[in-house]
């Protein structure tokens, strides 16, 4: 689904990370890890289009592209990206009018999928830090988009927070779609197809690991 | 319905920042009652003789109007921008310049077209004759949207920066001069008994122009301008 | 002979840049004195006196060539901005942003020699003349580009930010100037202009010429030495910054 080349980035003329090539395929998990200030968030921001890459090479289904579609990503970051005085309802009608919507689910189905049924006419600003984590999640889930571009998604999730990122990033792969993880390895890798690109501070050194081809059996 | 289509966005765009202006209601009368005190600062400062007030009226409520636009320009793309809902609307299928576009509309909808609805109201306290008050309505209903459209593409270019205090009324006051001018101008030439909807159509004539070229101003200074 | 193209290209590189600017620097700076002199010379003693204004109208050989300068310095600015922000080439941002306050510096001038100018026709020392309030609301522009480029960290990204909003303000000044004249029209009707619709004696030409061509020399020259010390503080951990900085002062060990 997409592949890449050469990827570089610098801010201030100093080298960020790069050159990177990797590639994601349909069906599997790519996990981005590192420690902290590697670049990993500034790699995802790169890939959504946020930032412009110095130097690289980016294949979209195989046709070369400056950047990715728009329609063929979506993007969690680290900030909540929905509006704190709206209801989660009101965030999520947004997000579809804006990004559309995947088949077979809707706002509500979408809130009750990330276990925020009942919680619809909230404003997201009194939700906890975990519930607003479940919104942005909730988003994800009605994004039509391909691919998922995730900043460490397991943050400020609790144990059940992230067995429920594990079942969307299953559901998602299993449709045929991909995601691309930043994570800080603390976390156990998600039981899906993964492989890993590991970002180190001076030597950029992708290295390729099979981390179990079992899909999850949920 | 998979990927959104144009007018859907452009809806929900306006439908979500309509409902955030409901929500925060004080936050957004405060340029209103901006203005007002801006009004009646004057008597206070002038004095209540009649017909020096009714020679200021025109050049007063303009001016109010103004330093009220540029309020809430500086709340405009803020909150987007921290809570990562500019991000949001950056990744989007559909143009950037639609989404800011909806936003100054809906901007327009909620700060400046109360101030036009109690004009009336403000020309009376400063005494302005009756038969200016169209001229005054119609200068200010084709020259806010104006003061909107070049505000908030000056408010894009500071979207990245913490609380940019005074520089954002800096920034804006230079290119309102001439929307002041014309705009409270042709109130004061109709006053003089001069040919005033020339300046007028004038103002309608950036208006048309600037509702095509800001958004995509504002767009490309968000990208410009954000870390 | 290199080819111009080839030329322009490589003076975009940081160090071939510093060694053209401080090359050329000082010619530019003295050619610009010596020319300066001759103007004012002329002005001052050659020049017969207005049969309208008297002696008080020399001072428009300073006035003019700076109002001249100062919209000429925003265009510049104005233009490389644009080329920092289509080609990112970061010599264009820095030059972008050494044009603002070279700019500011002539429309000041502009104003307080127009101010002086105006003060034995006017009686007082401002009379929102047309074309001064013009210049002043472009004062206000370039004091806006300096304070936008002055408040974001980020050097690159607040020379980028800062031009386009010189690129807004470039649009946007015919529009000014034109709204100001409308605006004198309607409230004043016609005052005694600065510069009279009377063509000038054509014997008064030539020290204009002269301090015309003395303030855009002593712009170019301006902007390489306020763009050569920008680089210098960009590039301060390069290796040709710190050799520079080394054989100017004093020898290190070697």
């Amino acid at each position: 689904m997409l592949a890449v080349a050469r990827l570089r980035f610098d801010r201030n003329d100093e080298r960020v990370f790069g050159p990177l090539d990797f590639v994601v395929r349909a069906g599997e998990a790519l996990l981005v890890t590192g420690g902290n200030g590697v670049g990993k968030t500034t790699l995802l921001r790169v890939l959504a289009g946020l930032l412009r890459a110095g130097e690289g090479q980016l294949q979209w289904h195989g046709e070369p592209c400056d950047s990715l579609p728009a329609d063929g990503i979506a993007f969690v970051g680290h900030l909540p990206g929905h509006k704190a005085d709206l209801g989660g309802i009101d965030n999520l009608r947004f997000a579809v009018g804006l990004h559309g919507c995947r088949h077979g689910v809707s706002p509500i189905t979408a809130l009750a999928g990330v276990g925020l049924a009942g919680f619809e006419e909230v404003p997201a600003g009194r939700l906890s830090a975990g519930q607003r984590k479940r919104l942005a999640l909730a988003r994800l889930l009605l994004s039509p988009a391909p691919l998922w571009l995730l900043d460490e998604p397991y943050a400020n999730l609790d144990r059940d927070g992230i067995t429920l990122v594990d079942r969307l990033l299953a559901m998602h792969l299993g449709e045929g779609g991909a995601a691309l993880i930043t994570t800080h390895g603390a976390y156990a890798a998600p039981p899906v197809r993964a492989r890993e690109l590991l970002l180190d501070t001076q030597i950029p050194d992708p290295h390729d690991l099979n981390r179990g081809d079992a899909v999850e059996s949920a | 319905m998979n990927t959104p289509t144009l007018p859907r966005a452009a809806g929900a765009m306006l439908a979500r920042d309509l409902r955030l202006a409901w929500r925060r209601r004080g936050d957004t009368l405060q340029p209103l009652l901006f203005a007002v005190l801006v009004v009646a600062m004057f008597p206070l400062a002038l004095g209540s003789e009649r017909a020096r007030l009714a020679m200021l009226a025109p050049g007063a409520i303009w001016v109010a109007a103004l330093l009220a636009s540029l309020q809430g320009l500086d709340a405009l793309f803020r909150s987007d921008a921290e809570d990562g809902s500019l991000e949001q609307q950056l990744l989007a299928p559909v143009p950037l310049s639609l989404l800011l576009a909806c936003r100054m509309l809906a901007h327009w909808l909620t700060g400046s077209l109360p101030l036009i609805l109690i004009a009336p109201v403000l020309a009376q306290l400063l005494f302005l004759p009756n038969y200016l008050l169209a001229p005054l309505l119609l200068s200010l209903l084709v020259g806010t949207p104006l003061l909107v459209l070049l505000g908030s593409t000056v408010a894009a270019l500071t979207v990245g920066m913490r609380r940019s205090g005074m520089l954002l009324p800096l920034l804006a006051l230079p290119l309102y001069v001439p929307v002041l001018v014309f705009g409270a101008g042709s109130v004061m030439a109709a006053a003089q008994g001069q040919d005033w909807l020339g300046a007028v159509l004038l103002l309608a004539a950036g208006l048309a122009l600037a509702v095509v070229l800001a958004p995509l101003a504002a767009a490309a200074a968000i990208r410009i301008a954000l870390p | 002979m290199k080819s111009p193209i080839l030329w322009f290209n490589q003076l975009g590189s940081p160090p071939n840049f510093h060694a053209f600017a401080s090359r050329w620097m000082p010619w530019y700076f003295g050619t610009a004195l010596l020319l300066l002199a001759i103007g004012v010379w002329g002005a001052l003693f050659r020049v017969p006196a207005d049969y309208q204004q008297g002696d008080s109208y020399r001072i428009l050989f300073i006035h003019v060539p700076c109002a001249y300068m100062s919209l000429f310095v925003y265009a510049t600015m104005a233009i490389q901005a644009a080329i920092a922000l289509v080609w990112r080439i970061k010599l264009c941002e820095i030059l972008a942003m050494a044009c603002a306050p070279i700019g500011a510096a002539f429309t000041t001038i502009t104003l307080a020699t127009g101010s002086i100018w105006g003060r034995p026709m006017w009686g007082t020392w401002w009379d929102w003349d047309p074309r001064l309030t013009s210049e002043l609301v472009l004062l206000f522009l370039y004091i806006g580009v300096i304070a936008l480029d002055a408040s974001i960290e980020d050097r690159r990204r607040g020379a980028r930010v800062a031009g386009f909003l010189a690129m807004i303000g470039l649009i946007n000044l015919p529009i000014i100037h034109y709204s100001v004249y409308w605006w004198n029209s309607l409230h004043q009707g016609q005052t005694i202009r600065l510069l009279g619709p009377s063509k000038m004696d054509s014997r008064m030409i030539w020290p204009l010429i002269a301090t015309i061509a003395a303030m855009q020399l002593w712009f170019f020259g301006s902007l390489l030495s306020r763009a050569r010390t920008m680089l210098l503080e960009r590039e301060a951990g390069k290796a040709w910054a710190s050799g520079i900085a080394c054989s100017d002062g004093t020898r290190a060990s070697q």
